[in-house]
């Protein structure tokens, strides 16, 4: 399709995907089908960028291998992507955790269906601690975007894609089977041209792509036996991470300025949620929302500063309540926080929502 | 005649790689590995591919291979490395990638990526050590551990009704369409390493020209995990292994 103009177009969350990694400058997408993203291979395959930006589209022979190959994309400099499934990225945490160890850009996509085990291929947002906890071995984190729209599908891939290389670090979007299969509204960010080696060079000298004269060979590798050497990386890995969670925590408020319960909700959970405060509000119970943007780092300070001014705060996830173990490490016991969610597919409605808060905050 | 006088260039019949550095290996006597990694400098070098040249280490052994050769380098995850491979060829066509992996590695734990990256005839070349047995983690059995060979977690030699069979996947590489060059090589004799250096040349070549992917293997020993001398551990290769895993190429196309 003609996307080049900044024109409003319709297409799914996973469609949009596809068409901003082709226009931010991606230069590898490696992935493995699995509903319910397999969208974004096939617009990939459908749009042919290999004819046009020169970018490489694989379907590789696992999620294994997926991972492995953004591994040695990364590791070369280039923007690489992948995109899966939860059981899919649950294949994928070796080769996560050695990007994250050996400090390599990439970005993983996340349309999240609902677990244990193979699961189900609806929705779910069961896969909060497999993001922000790591999900493989060591200590590590992914940064974690959570799209709420399809405009935010299209716009976090560049996003991502510049914070993975300006930490040197993985970088996640962490969407749903809601985001990636609904049609909506979107407008396309600009095209940006992949970079040229020489781009690739200043913002990547530690890219391995061939040892010139005048530099020591680049080894990209997360192996260190001396206990004194490996204690010092993960020190320097542990500074990176503070310093992300001091500078790259997003997040958006509606309604939170005279609010007296607030609801924490992230990617599609937090539509139904700007839907669920209307209606509370419509009852009296003045309700407002905080939706992290970026899941980790964590919207901590902010939601102890709303700790001290609510009554209650309501968890509102597709799952049987994770992100609400950060809320509640956050509010330190200041204010109730309580949790509400279904699983197993079943995506609920404001009204449930709504009579959720009211029965576990504003009794 | 002086010393010195003897120390001439023009009098020079042998040198270290330039690519090999003087970190002291940590191989053990009689390992092959020491062998493969010199014509794999002397290659690249001969090449004059050392500012595009990328190597994709593995787990195992060879993990540290990346410590004695000069040029960039990626370590991957245990059997990941043709994953690694494909993406940084598909990504700079004009690189010569290639992976360096033990039998564990190659053969059992990351069979699928080595298939489908050979079977896919991604251009690059992968050196395949085969010395039958786990050297890195002790000595255990390798998926080309021979029948009634004893290793650790086989001490009474490997049985078929227990263990299954050595996997000749050299062999199933060359009946896959997207190799070019398949060969067996091996280094213990000065004649054996002529050949092995000269397969790992055109393995290269054939990576840069586009051919398809290439796999050398190398029939190798390992002394410490075998029990034996170095020059025992040769002996044994030639008596045991070249039966089962005989020297020349597959498949030259």
């Amino acid at each position: 399709m003609d996307t080049s103009n900044q024109d409003i177009l319709l297409m799914k969350g996973n469609e949009a995907i596809a068409h901003a990694a082709i226009r931010c400058g991606c230069d590898g997408y490696f992935g493995y089908p699995i509903t319910p993203q397999s969208e974004i291979l096939e617009t990939l395959a459908a749009e042919k960028p290999w004819e046009t930006t020169g970018m490489v589209v694989l379907q590789a022979e696992s999620e294994v291998a997926s991972i492995n190959m953004l591994y040695g994309g990364g590791g070369s400099g280039k923007r690489v992507m992948t995109s899966s499934s939860s059981p899919g990225i649950a294949l994928m945490q070796e080769g996560i955790t050695y990007l994250a160890g050996a400090e390599i850009p990439a970005l993983i996509v996340n349309v999240q269906r609902g677990g244990p085990g193979l699961g189900t291929i609806q929705p779910s947002q069961g896969d909060y601690f497999q993001a922000t906890r790591g999900g493989g071995n060591g200590d590590y984190q992914v940064i974690v975007l959570a799209p709420s729209s399809v405009q935010e599908m299209a716009d976090f891939v560049d996003l991502a894609f510049g914070l993975a290389f300006r930490y040197r670090n993985p970088a996640m979007i962490l969407s749903d089977g809601v985001i990636g299969q609904m049609m909506e509204k979107v407008v396309l960010p600009p095209f940006k041209p992949r970079r040229t080696e020489e781009q690739i060079r200043q913002e990547c000298p530690w890219a391995a792509i061939g040892r010139t004269a005048d530099r020591k060979p680049n080894i990209l590798t997360s192996l260190e036996l001396r206990p004194e050497a490996m204690e010092r990386h993960n020190i320097e890995l542990q500074a990176k991470y503070r310093q992300i969670e001091q500078t790259e925590v997003r997040l958006e408020e509606v309604q939170t300025a005279d609010a007296e319960y607030l609801i924490v909700a992230f990617g599609s959970a937090a539509r139904i949620a700007l839907k669920a405060i209307d209606m509370l509000r419509a009852e009296g119970i003045r309700a407002g929302l905080l939706r992290p943007i970026t899941l980790w780092p964590f919207p901590t300070e902010r939601i102890a500063q709303l700790a001290g001014q609510v009554r209650g705060i309501l968890s509102f996830e597709i799952n049987a309540g994770q992100m609400v173990q950060d809320i509640r490490l956050a509010v330190e016991g200041r204010t109730p926080v309580a949790h509400y969610g279904k699983m197993g597919g079943i995506v609920p409605t404001p009204d449930e929502l709504v009579q959720a808060l009211k029965q576990k905050l504003a009794k | 005649m002086s010393k010195e006088e003897i120390i001439q260039p023009q009098n020079l019949v042998y040198q270290k790689p330039r690519l090999m550095n003087d970190n002291p290996m940590h191989y053990c006597p009689g390992c092959s590995h020491g062998v493969v990694h010199k014509l794999v400098a002397e290659v690249i070098d001969e090449m004059g591919m050392t500012d595009h040249t990328v190597g994709i280490s593995p787990v195992g052994c060879a993990v540290f291979a990346y410590n004695y050769l000069d040029i960039d380098w990626q370590e991957a995850a245990h059997g990941r490395a043709p994953a690694l491979a494909t993406a940084i060829k598909r990504l700079w066509p004009d690189r010569l990638v290639f992976t360096y992996q033990g039998d564990g590695d190659l053969a059992c734990i990351g069979t699928a990526e080595t298939i489908h990256a050979l079977n896919r005839g991604e251009h690059i070349t992968i050196i395949f050590i085969n010395n039958a047995i786990y050297g890195m983690t002790g000595g255990q059995m390798a998926p080309t551990t021979l029948m009634g060979q004893k290793t650790s977690t086989c001490p009474y030699g490997r049985q078929a009704d227990l263990h299954g069979f050595p996997l000749h996947i050299t062999d199933i590489a060359a009946t896959l369409e997207g190799t070019c060059y398949v060969t067996r090589q091996s280094v213990h004799t000065v004649a054996a390493i002529r050949k092995a250096k000269a397969a790992i040349r055109k393995a290269f070549e054939n990576s840069m020209a586009g051919k398809g992917s290439n796999l050398v293997e190398i029939v190798s020993t390992c002394s410490s995990g075998w029990k034996l001398t170095p020059a025992e551990a040769n002996q044994w290769m030639a008596e045991h292994m070249f039966p089962y895993y005989p020297l020349g190429d597959l498949k030259d196309i």
